[in-house]
């Protein structure tokens, strides 16, 4: 149908170009010939469909797809040529086609003709009619999505109703007016006009488009005409410029014009993407800017991969040598019967003795093409199609793979590379989210250069706990647990989600059956009980001051501390949501649990107090002074008298830890972060821990619980987003206390340990500062040596004239639309300065469950593990520790170096030590010690370049492993390239993120690990698994099998073709090497294409040469060794001389039981067609490894039909099938006992040699 | 758990034997216990099997006779290069009685009736019957199609063009006189040769269906006159065009002349001289090929062929072997193994 629309578009578009000059005037003062270029050219105008420019909305948009989709490649009427083409073209089959296709155009010559002409379409129809069967089914399951989704309804703006009415997907135009409504999928790409939240945001879920669950923030079109509660489609008059359609998801430029000329810029933050979910607001209007197939979703949407299997590269060269075989044996042929000729040149039986010899051997030559045309496995290709969507369907099926947790299992994307899984040499893996489970786990903290170990975090599973403990992780674990549940219903392959309830059953089950899963409390964190008894005299510190009990605690860490919390709970972009309510309903604005200024009194008694402590006097920029200083309502009163709700408060706080955790149990399990990073809900559930809470989020401002303050709403000025670059992310918040504006950075610790340097101030506190960053930086590096991730906070307190200046460049630079990157980033470094390290956080990723095992398992199989990562030195070398990777007796390599030269030197040096223990290895044969190469990124940019490759090759094959750290996505692809390339070796990636998508690309083998951080990595892979752990089963039973199988297949379909068309070619040398036949051309094609050809396809799917545990237990067994790989020459060779040994029996047992009788040239036909059945489907059973009720039930059927379409072919087919009539042969030949006693014998003498 | 099961998510894989690859399945493995008495049983009855061919070929008494005349002191040496109607005749002993029914083959050696073009070059439709392709042969019995003055021959084509034309008499010598053996030239051909495939045109008489057509170039006699003593052999439905029809499959082949079932040769032929009568018309020296008749009788595994049953004897007795050296490989293994 969209054809046809396109057809008529592009008709009336023709008619209208003259025709427009003549009565179009165009309003507002545009000239039609700028509309129509703009149209043409790389932008497009919008206009509303129904607005007042009616006339230049039809001019503009009838160009413009509709926003029905079509992802069908056929429709009924082009099928038929669609798909020839399409199967001409495929490259897979166009060989193979053109080669059946030549078979059969070189029979309609009648001099070279040695079937009837229809005989001879059998095989191409046949292998095109089961393409083309295998296409329907896939179209019509693509018809079904897309009707489904065309049908899918919405409310589009009608202008006759002046209302909103429902409308299908497919009849959305461009120009439309939609309204959606929470958790609505959005139909097309809208420019976001209105929506109900005040401040004009909209946050929508683009799982469906990058997996990503996280919630994103849209903002309505910054432009006051437009918002406000009562936007009506009818006072739309603008007109809307953007680009033209393309596939870059973040990217969207154009501009709003008003019939004021008024332009405003718009941004990919007004753009709500096709199938997104709206989330968290209650009604947007937006106008479709694209549709259909020309939205960003569509354009990035590709379909699955076709990539060429090592096997399959093999099999083309003996695909080759079948040829060359054949052409030997034609021009066997064509010689002999170029003799023959002139032998019998004028016998009475020739038919035309008067052709030379020469021609007449040249037109046999031809004809035997035709005759022995089986040779050439053609129907191969097909037939390894079908076997790989056999061995995918077992590979999708397996319950192995299959993860409760996620209700996801594997996706096989590429579906013709499953037998490289069972050859895979080199493995690279990323390490976070891949060997990681990337669910960050807050483990320890460093504050005011105090180290807060959190030992009970540590050891927190196995260990009976307190029941507070158990009762907090339970409940914890309950919201967690929905929030991952959260998370997989929204994935994109998963159709169904688990209920909230069953998942917390589950969770329930499993935390009373074993205490505590590792994986089920990922987001949990016991707090450390000093930083609790010193956060607590935080909120009590008035009374205990009172008492006069001094305690070693200073206010100034105290003061740390609490900013260290309030940073970890705010400087994030964590969205807040809570599952029962799954709009937005934290309000912004909700009413504090106790009036501010009452907060803002016992803040400033405490400041007060902690002023008067002699350590901090005379500092006047330290930090509690700077904090409280210059509060914008805050005057100092220090006379105010403790007022009763503080003491209450007090006295709630002071009570035990576990009435705390109760009453917080009570009002925080609803609470949901989603949180773009899983380090960032780690940290802000370790906030959380510490009752730093963060309960909702607005554009303009945020909602923290203070321990003992309660709930602030936090002026929220900036976010400057977390950027790879910059490796740090910021807030600049209005702090709700003090009223200054202030900065907290949080980002990897190289850069905000450099950042945070210096510091003004007074000696003491610069003596202190120092010490503070040195304890930190101890403390960093003990993080690191515990494969702790690590991160440093820091602060910044700006004076508001700092801020001013800052904020006006900060405005142009976002402005800006021509470099607005580059001056953003500028802008967010000179405000990321002169920081104030408040602490660092330590996070654990922990291992996934069994990758240690895996690891070994897959070692043992023979295939080197490579870790890419892009984590430091330390924390990689951790992990590998961990996962085994690295043993203790393994000697570790690691190469480090600032420069070119010493680079080269490194690498040469190393190679020396490890040649000469190579030597001293060989001499001594007893050292067991492994070396493992560490390099990090800049170094490997070295090593990666042409001079050095050489040598770092030949270091890193000598090593066990290598672990890449600090390395960038494209250095990742470098390496498995280098490997791939120059090694030659089957390689496999793996991993889970962004950074791992070039190297699952260009890997052989590229497996995705769906996880936590998007599908981008999902997307571009050939198999996505959920765990690591799975790759075991995945390569060491399912690689190897399939590998088997398909060898297998392959060997035994040729085998099968050589001896059938061997039967074929010793008859020509007794019949004068005529390209005769002695069986009748139906049963000869049919009997490849029908007869036989169902057994190999289920050898190649169903066979098992060993059992799955067995392959689990001994990973030696995988076929990566070189050992015990099937599919090489030698074998491929013997497979051909066994098939010329068998067709030998197969040929001349017959024609010695049957010289010199009376025998009919299709009576001895007869018995050797049926002997080669059996020998070929015997040869089967006797190779197959496993036998079910399915493979007898093929062969039995295989038999059935031979023997039945011969019999009731020889029984009614009087006149066809000339020159080869079948008439009573096979009925006459079966009544007759010497047809068994040949075929018995000819099958066994064929199969002895096989026993 | 069971309600654990019964919510199951519809994303899990399904739980069977063929999903998850489980199918109970028989692995053959060849292990010395049975591959031995396996063996053992093979080879016995292949043994079996193989000295019941021999005796049955053994049994199956042959008489060949070489009448292409090469040799100048053949007596069909005349007839070899002659032009004319020639006769010759050889003569024979049979030492003792050649048991009956005797069938009479004539042989032709160095013939490629499989020659693919030469076994296209006829016209299946015609043979059955059909008046259309009487005037309008296939092209396929080119180019024995039309003759030089373009009417359509039938029966068209190189293989009916060609048929065999020499015919054969025997007499057994009796105290001196000739007696004609009467040879019996029934159902030679193929039952559904002779009742489906090939019919004659339903006109009668025969003669007018072939109007405005040509005998083959080869043939004296046009096919309604093949046997004009008897209208059920004549035509299409001719035993001797039919058996001559039916492609021999190798160069080197006999076809069924005619049976000997009648008279005092119901049970055979009686030891003594016989005389062969030959009416010599069919040219093989023009590619060496030889001439020649040959009596046989058959069994119920057909005709004269040691090959079969020695193949059998010698494999059945190869397994025999094979199982015992696999046996005392096996023993020897074995005590090793318990040593």
């Amino acid at each position: 149908m969209e054809r046809f629309h396109w057809v008529r578009h592009r008709c009336r578009q023709l008619l209208s170009v003259d025709s427009e000059r003549g009565w179009y005037s165009p309003p507002d003062g545009f000239p039609s010939k700028s509309s129509l270029q703009r149209v043409s050219g790389k932008r497009r105008t919008v206009l509303a469909r129904h607005g007042p420019h009616q006339q230049e909305y039809e001019a503009v948009s009838r160009k413009y797809k509709g926003n029905g989709i079509r992802t069908t490649k056929y429709s009924l009427l082009t099928f038929i040529p669609m798909n020839l083409f399409q199967q001409f073209h495929r490259s897979l089959h166009r060989f193979a086609n053109v080669y059946f296709i030549f078979l059969a155009t070189l029979n309609f010559i009648p001099i070279v003709e040695a079937f009837q002409p229809e005989v001879s379409l059998i095989p191409i129809l046949l292998v095109l009619l089961v393409t083309a069967v295998k296409d329907i089914f896939e179209d019509h399951r693509r018809f079904k999505s897309d009707r489904l989704i065309n049908n899918l309804l919405c409310q589009v703006y009608c202008s006759k109703q002046k209302s909103y009415v429902d409308r299908c997907w497919s009849d959305v135009r461009v120009g439309d007016f939609v309204r959606l409504s929470c958790n609505e999928i959005i139909p097309a790409d809208l420019l976001l006009l209105y929506s109900s939240d005040p401040r004009g945001v909209c946050y929508i879920e683009t799982a469906n488009l990058d997996g990503e669950t996280n919630l994103k923030q849209r903002q309505v079109v910054s432009d006051s005409s437009l918002q406000g509660s009562d936007f009506t489609p009818e006072s739309f008059h603008s007109r809307i410029e953007c680009e033209n359609p393309n596939n870059d998801l973040n990217r969207f430029k154009g501009y709003i014009e008003h019939s004021g000329e008024a332009r405003v810029g718009l941004h990919s933050s007004n753009l709500l993407l096709r199938s997104c979910t709206i989330r968290n607001t209650e009604t947007v209007v937006g106008i479709v800017v694209y549709a259909g197939h020309e939205t960003k979703a569509m354009m990035n949407n590709s379909g699955p991969r076709y990539k060429r299997s090592q096997l399959e590269k093999r099999l083309n060269t003996d695909v080759l040598w079948c040829v060359a075989l054949l052409i030997v044996m034609c021009l066997t042929a064509a010689v002999g019967h170029g003799l023959w000729v002139k032998n019998y040149r004028h016998s009475v039986f020739q038919v035309d003795g008067e052709i030379s010899p020469a021609l007449a051997g040249f037109y046999v030559f031809w004809t035997m093409i035709i005759v022995l045309q089986v040779l050439i496995p053609i129907s191969l290709y097909v037939s390894i199609e079908i076997v790989k969507l056999g061995q995918i369907y077992f590979i999708h099926n397996d319950l192995d793979f299959y993860n409760e947790q996620l209700d996801s299992r594997i996706q096989c994307r590429a579906l013709n590379i499953t037998e490289d899984l069972g050859q895979i040499q080199y493995l690279f893996s990323d390490k976070t989210g891949t060997l990681t489970e990337n669910k960050m786990v807050f483990r320890r903290c460093s504050i005011y250069g105090v180290e807060y170990p959190h030992v009970e975090n540590g050891v927190i599973s196995g260990m009976s706990l307190p029941p507070v403990g158990e009762r907090l992780l339970l409940g914890k674990s309950m919201s967690c647990r929905s929030l991952s549940c959260n998370r997989s219903s929204v994935s994109l392959h998963t159709l169904t989600a688990e209920s909230p309830e069953e998942e917390d059953q589950l969770s329930n089950h499993a935390a009373a059956r074993t205490g505590a899963f590792c994986s089920r409390m990922a987001k949990d964190v016991v707090p450390d009980p000093e930083l609790v008894r010193k956060l607590n005299s935080l909120c009590s510190s008035t009374l205990r001051l009172r008492d006069s009990s001094t305690e070693s605690l200073s206010t100034l860490e105290l003061t740390y501390i609490t900013d260290f919390f309030l940073a970890l709970a705010i400087c994030n972009s964590v969205v807040v949501s809570s599952p029962s309510q799954p709009r937005h309903v934290v309000p912004e604005a909700q009413a504090p649990l106790k009036s501010l200024e009452e907060i803002k009194l016992m803040f400033q008694r405490l400041n007060f107090y902690s002023f008067s402590t002699p350590q901090i006097k005379g500092s006047p920029r330290s930090f509690t002074s700077k904090l409280f200083t210059r509060g914008k309502t805050g005057s100092f009163n220090f006379n105010t008298p403790p007022s009763n709700s503080i003491d209450g408060s007090d006295l709630a706080l002071d009570t035990s830890q576990e009435t705390y955790v109760q009453s917080d149990e009570d009002s925080d399990d609803e609470l949901l972060y989603e949180a773009e990073s899983p380090d960032e809900a780690a940290l802000v559930h370790a906030a959380r821990a510490y009752h730093c809470t963060l309960r909702g989020r607005s554009a303009k401002s945020l909602l923290v619980d203070l321990p003992g303050i309660g709930s602030l709403v936090v002026q929220l000025l900036h976010i400057l987003p977390f950027d790879s670059n910059r490796k740090r992310m910021s807030v600049v918040v209005r702090h709700p206390l003090t009223g200054q504006v202030v900065v907290y950075t949080k980002g990897a610790d190289s850069v905000i340990m450099d950042l945070a340097e210096k510091r003004r101030g007074s000696e003491q506190a610069q003596e202190i500062y120092k010490h503070i960053r040195q304890q930190t930086q101890k403390h960093l590096d003990m993080y690191a040596r515990e494969g702790l991730r690590t991160l440093c906070i820091a602060k910044k307190i700006l004076e508001e004239d700092e801020y001013e200046v800052w904020l006006k460049r900060q405005l142009l630079a976002e402005s800006s639309i021509e470099n607005q990157e580059e001056l953003m980033l500028d802008s967010a470094e000179r405000l990321e300065n002169d920081l104030t390290l408040l602490g660092c956080t330590g996070i654990v990723d922990r291992l996934q469950e069994d990758v240690p095992e895996t690891i070994e398992a897959l070692q043992e199989a023979g295939i080197k593990v490579w870790v890419l990562t892009g984590d430091k030195q330390e924390t990689a070398v951790n992990i590998a520790n961990a996962c085994k990777l690295l043993l203790s007796n393994d000697r570790l390599l690691t190469a480090n170096c600032g420069s070119k030269d010493a680079c080269a030197a490194l690498l040469e040096e190393l190679l020396i030590e490890v040649r000469r223990e190579e030597d001293g290895e060989e001499s001594s044969l007893h050292s067991t010690s492994n070396f493992i190469l560490v390099i990090d990124g800049r170094t490997l940019e070295w090593a990666l370049q042409d001079e050095l490759k050489a040598s770092f090759l030949e270091l890193s094959c000598k090593c066990k492993a290598v672990i890449c750290c600090r390395s960038t996505p494209l250095q990742k692809s470098q390496v498995v390239q280098l490997i791939r390339d120059k090694i030659g070796v089957m390689t496999l990636a793996v991993g889970d993120g962004a950074n791992d998508v070039s190297m699952i690309q260009v890997a052989d083998v590229g497996i995705g690990i769906s996880g936590q951080e998007g599908m981008q990595a999902v997307m571009s892979s050939d198999f996505a698994i959920s765990r690591f752990k799975h790759l075991k089963k995945l390569l060491l039973v399912h690689g190897h099998w399939c590998y088997h199988r398909l060898a297998n297949m392959i060997l035994y379909f040729i085998y099968k073709n050589v001896m059938y068309v061997n039967l074929l070619f010793w008859y020509q040398f007794f019949c004068g090497f005529s390209g005769s036949v002695m069986i009748n051309s139906w049963v000869l094609i049919l009997f490849n294409l029908v007869f036989t050809s169902v057994p190999p396809l289920i050898y190649g799917i169903l066979d098992r040469d060993m059992p799955a545990d067995t392959l689990m237990k001994l990973p030696e067994l995988y076929g990566a060794g070189g050992t015990t790989k099937i599919y090489i020459p030698a074998t491929f060779w013997i497979t051909i001389l066994d098939a010329f040994y068998q067709s030998v029996v197969c040929f001349f047992v017959p024609y010695f039981a049957l010289a010199g009788s009376d025998v009919g040239i299709l009576s001895f036909g007869s018995p050797i067609n049926t002997s080669a059945l059996f020998i070929i489907l015997l040869h089967q059973v006797i190779e197959s490894n496993t036998l079910t009720w399915i493979h007898m039930l093929v062969l039995l059927l295989s038999t059935i039909l031979y023997f039945g379409f011969v019999l009731i072919y020889s029984a009614f087919c009087v006149v066809c099938s000339h020159p080869t009539n079948l008439f009573r042969v096979e009925t006459v030949q079966m009544s007759q006992p010497l047809f068994y006693i040949i075929c018995a014998l000819t099958t066994f003498i064929a199969l002895l040699p096989r026993y | 758990m069971v309600k654990e099961e019964q919510e199951e998510s519809p994303n899990r894989p399904d739980n069977t034997a063929f999903t998850q690859q489980r199918l109970p399945a028989w692995q053959p493995i060849l292990s010395a216990s049975i591959v031995i008495p396996m063996f053992v049983l093979i080879g016995a009855a292949f043994i079996g099997v193989g000295v019941a061919l021999f005796i049955a070929s053994r049994d199956i008494q042959l008489q060949e006779l070489d009448y292409t005349g090469d040799d100048s002191a053949h007596p069909c040496y005349k007839c070899r290069s002659s032009t004319e109607k020639c006769t010759c005749s050889m003569t024979f002993s049979i030492p003792n009685l050649f048991k009956g029914p005797v069938f009479f083959y004539y042989g032709l050696t160095n013939y490629f009736q499989n020659q693919r073009k030469y076994g296209a070059s006829k016209d299946d439709n015609q043979l059955y019957g059909d008046l259309d392709y009487f005037k309008d042969p296939s092209s396929s019995c080119d180019p024995y199609t039309r003759d030089s003055r373009n009417i359509p021959i039938v029966p068209c084509g190189a293989l009916a063009n060609s048929m065999f034309n020499d015919t054969f008499s025997l007499s057994h010598v009796v105290n001196g006189t000739q007696k004609i053996v009467p040879l019996n030239g029934k159902g030679i051909a193929w039952w559904t040769d002779y009742n489906v495939k090939f019919r004659n045109p339903s006109v009668t008489p025969l003669i007018n269906a072939f109007n405005g057509t040509k005998k083959p170039t080869n043939w004296p006699k046009p096919i309604y006159e093949l046997d004009t003593t008897d209208v059920y052999n004549n035509g299409f439905i001719n035993q001797d065009f039919l058996v001559w029809m039916r492609r021999a499959a190798l160069p080197d082949f006999r076809k069924l002349y005619r049976r000997i079932t009648h008279d005092d040769y119901v049970n055979g032929l009686p030891a003594g001289n016989y005389t062969l009568t030959i009416e010599y018309n069919y040219p093989v020296y023009s590619f060496n090929g030889r001439k020649k008749v040959v009596l046989s009788n058959v069994s119920w595994m057909g005709g004269k062929n040691d090959f079969l049953g020695i193949a059998y004897i010698v494999v059945g007795s190869m397994c025999v072997v094979m199982s015992i050296v696999m046996l005392i490989v096996y023993a020897k293994f074995k005590f090793a193994e318990d040593d």
